[in-house]
């Protein structure tokens, strides 16, 4: 279906008075950055209402099949509403993994059955999902799950713990990688990949508290749990393949996500904008010459990684380490915004020392996204584990 | 925000061709004996270079070069650049295109063929005070019947004693101004050979007492803007192929040196700084080949901020990559024979070329911040 721009572009002056119109607005509390941060009841409905809204006007999942509750349309008109929600920073949709990770598996590899089950449950945010990949003892290392699932009947029962579960305590459902084997030619070939009910006796997720002394995501222990055996998605020691499959949606591999944003952007010019409100000892703080050396370097830093973005493009810029920019873009926009954050903090002179309260500067929000910069710079391999990443692969240094 | 970089067909193999001719002519042993020769490259390599078409490249074809922008150059001085070839090219580049955006026709028609086909040309713009500010020159023209009478004192004129002529910035009637100086005006003493931190370099004073020009000599129009911006963009591209080798060099020295049974590369102590050297270059390249794109289709103030965040980004970049350089060579770092020793010299004479990082920041806070 081939669609003219002249439609696109009403269509996307449409999506944006709509967005203008409905936004939500300021709720009165601190919002969580990202899908990641969910922590209390009030953010969760917030939120939750917010994506219901959008889906019930027909802005989400729009390219999705129409028989299961999606838009049918072409994936283009998804993508002007994903980029006039970041225009104009309406809240993100909060059921992520389902939408953009769960979702696009199902309908890759799901049985009919499995669609007209779970998507539109998806879509409309009745049904929230998590995801259970990473454990407590194998964080990077994910083909060495160690959850057990052993059928019983018409049941699996799971035993083990599975962490960092995002949206944990609201979630319906889990993808749920778990060892159904110890045998077999590989640690990947025992594994298998679930859609588990969470609401089922002897599945506890447990609430873990933040460096920010906030909550969003779980632990989530799993204690002779018993889930059905037709959750299985793919057969027993197809998990591995299947897990892959849900990374390369999860990456942004591969497209078939049903869009909309999943965190708050948080870039180098809203610090610019903190700047210039911000007074030092009583002045402007950007008539402070180190203050504007440090600002302008931050401004540099963010233009260094569009233009490397820019220039990966072009294969006769790249030919004597051509993986070296994709390879160290979590690090260096991981760093970046760990680092601008610091600065951010110390525009605020005394108030740098507040912490998320009516007092603080911008609500607190400053201090907690720099404390949550770190799960970039920690989590999806360390920053340290990057640069011996980068110095063996790239450069062909000796291992460390 | 502009954030294109476009790179055509045409300049990827002049970048081959460019890679292919500096690593041949210009291999490391010969970057040392170089340095002890009167002039910074072999007349017969100029030649090779002339007859490659590069000093033609920014002229345009009425006056018989190819009619491309200086930025075509950024390829070729990028590959200068990686094998510290030093040569008049740039400052030949850059006085063709000053006379072109500046001067008159019977200058345009004097000189630019010349250069095209070789005739060295090269700028007189920096005094003793070391000021970057080119359109606030200190040196005098004093205007009295006729003729104009020059005073005051020029460094960092690059390979003038070869140059045919010589473009100046002076006041002239308290208007700073550009005079065409040939050759056989500039008398034998009035030049003076400089000792510089990069030895692969030629630069002289020029002591402008004693020196007299007719009106027209002076460039009928200035253009010290587009001077500083080619200038920051052809050095930008010197610095970033001397970057690329400044990381070769570091690695390969890590691959191969033991220390304690263990390859240092494989301490993270050296490993880490090392990779930060190769995303400076990363950042500096992308910047670089950025700037190349805007100069020609960017609005004016695009390239002038794409401009100076890569003379910026580039200067720090080298200066940290040659500092990193010498001290992973150890002992060896701190001699002479040490190649690190001849990057980290040129880093830092191009950092101080024309605004070094802090300089240019400051700029940008201007137009980045305030506007």
């Amino acid at each position: 279906m081939s669609v003219s721009e002249q439609e696109l572009d009403q269509f996307r002056v449409e999506v944006s008075a709509w967005l203008r119109e409905n936004n939500p607005g300021d709720p009165g509390f601190l919002l969580p950055e990202s899908f990641m941060e969910v922590g209390t009841d009030e953010q969760f409905e917030y939120l939750r209402d917010w994506q219901r809204k959008v889906y019930d006007a027909g802005y989400l999942g729009m390219s999705w099949p129409e028989e299961y509750g999606g838009g049918g349309k072409p994936q283009v008109f998804q993508d002007i509403v994903s980029q006039e929600m970041a225009r104009q920073r309406v809240p993100f949709m909060t059921n992520t993994i389902g939408l953009n990770w769960a979702g696009p598996l199902i309908l890759q590899q799901g049985t009919e059955e499995d669609k007209k089950k779970y998507i539109k449950g998806i879509l409309n945010a009745d049904d929230i999902w998590c995801q259970g990949f990473s454990e407590p003892d194998h964080g990077s290392d994910l083909g060495n799950a160690q959850v057990k699932a052993v059928k019983d009947g018409d049941d699996y029962i799971i035993n083990g713990s599975k962490i960092w579960t995002s949206l944990g305590s609201y979630a319906k459902y889990m993808i749920l990688l778990a060892r159904t084997s110890n045998e077999g030619p590989s640690k990947y070939a025992g594994l298998s990949f679930f859609l588990a009910p969470m609401k089922t006796e002897g599945i506890d997720p447990q609430p873990i508290k933040k460096l920010t002394s906030e909550y969003g995501f779980c632990q989530t222990f799993f204690n002779d749990a018993r889930i059905p055996a037709n959750s299985i998605m793919g057969r027993e020691g197809e998990g591995w393949q299947v897990a892959m499959a849900t990374l390369m949606f999860e990456r942004g591999n591969v497209g078939g996500q049903a869009g909309g944003l999943s965190m708050m952007d948080i870039n180098v010019n809203d610090v610019l904008e903190l700047a210039r409100r911000s007074k030092r000892n009583g002045k402007p703080a950007l008539e402070d010459p180190l203050i504007r050396d440090q600002m302008v370097q931050f401004l540099i830093e963010a233009k260094s990684n569009v233009l490397m973005g820019a220039r990966t493009k072009i294969p006769a810029l790249n030919t004597e380490r051509p993986t070296a920019i994709a390879m160290s873009g979590k690090l260096r926009g991981s760093e970046l915004k760990r680092r601008f954050c610091q600065f951010a903090m110390s525009l605020q002179g005394a108030n740098g020392g507040r912490f998320i309260s009516p007092e603080a500067v911008d609500g607190g929000k400053w201090q907690r996204i720099y404390f949550n910069s770190f799960s970039a710079t920690i989590g999806g391999g360390t920053t340290q584990v990057q640069y011996n990443i980068m110095g063996e692969r790239v450069l062909g240094l000796p291992k460390s | 925000m502009n954030s294109q970089i476009s790179f055509t067909e045409e300049q990827s193999m002049l970048l081959d061709t460019a890679m292919d001719f500096c690593s041949k002519n210009s291999p490391i042993n010969l970057v040392r004996s170089r340095t002890e020769e009167a002039q910074s490259l072999p007349s017969d390599l100029w030649l090779s270079i002339v007859e490659l078409g590069w000093t033609g490249i920014a002229v345009p074809e009425s006056h018989g070069g190819l009619g491309l922008s200086v930025a075509d150059l950024v390829p070729v001085v990028e590959a200068m650049g990686r094998n510290l070839m030093a040569s008049p090219l740039v400052w030949s580049a850059i006085s063709a295109n000053t006379l072109q955006l500046a001067g008159s026709e019977a200058q345009k028609s004097a000189w630019l063929s010349k250069i095209a086909n070789g005739a060295i040309a090269t700028m007189a713009l920096i005094e003793p005070d070391g000021s970057w500010q080119l359109s606030e020159p200190l040196c005098n023209g004093t205007m009295k019947e006729n003729t104009i009478s020059l005073s005051g004192t020029k460094c960092f004129v690059q390979d003038a004693a070869f140059a045919e002529i010589v473009l100046v910035s002076i006041l002239l009637e308290n208007q700073p101004r550009l005079v065409l100086l040939e050759r056989s005006a500039i008398p034998e003493h009035a030049l003076q050979r400089e000792v510089v931190i990069d030895e692969t370099r030629r630069c002289y004073r020029l002591t402008l007492d004693g020196i007299t020009v007719t009106p027209d000599q002076v460039l009928p129009e200035t253009c010290f803007v587009e001077i500083e911006q080619t200038a920051m963009l052809l050095l930008s591209a010197e610095i970033a192929g001397g970057h690329a080798s400044t990381l070769n060099l570091i690695v390969e020295y890590l691959k191969t040196r033991k220390q304690f049974d263990q390859y240092i590369g494989s301490y993270q102590a050296l490993k880490h700084p090392t990779v930060d050297v190769l995303l400076g270059l990363e950042a500096t390249r992308s910047h670089l080949y950025h700037a190349a794109t805007v100069y020609d289709t960017g609005t004016p103030l695009e390239k002038e901020t794409s401009l100076r965040m890569l003379k910026a980004v580039a200067s720090e970049g080298f200066a940290f990559a040659g500092d990193r350089a010498i001290q992973f060579h150890g002992g060896f770092g701190f001699t002479y024979e040490c190649d690190a020793q001849l990057f980290l010299r040129r880093a830092i004479f191009c950092q101080h070329q024309f605004g070094d990082e802090t300089h240019q920041r400051a700029y940008l806070a201007d137009t980045l911040i305030d506007n």
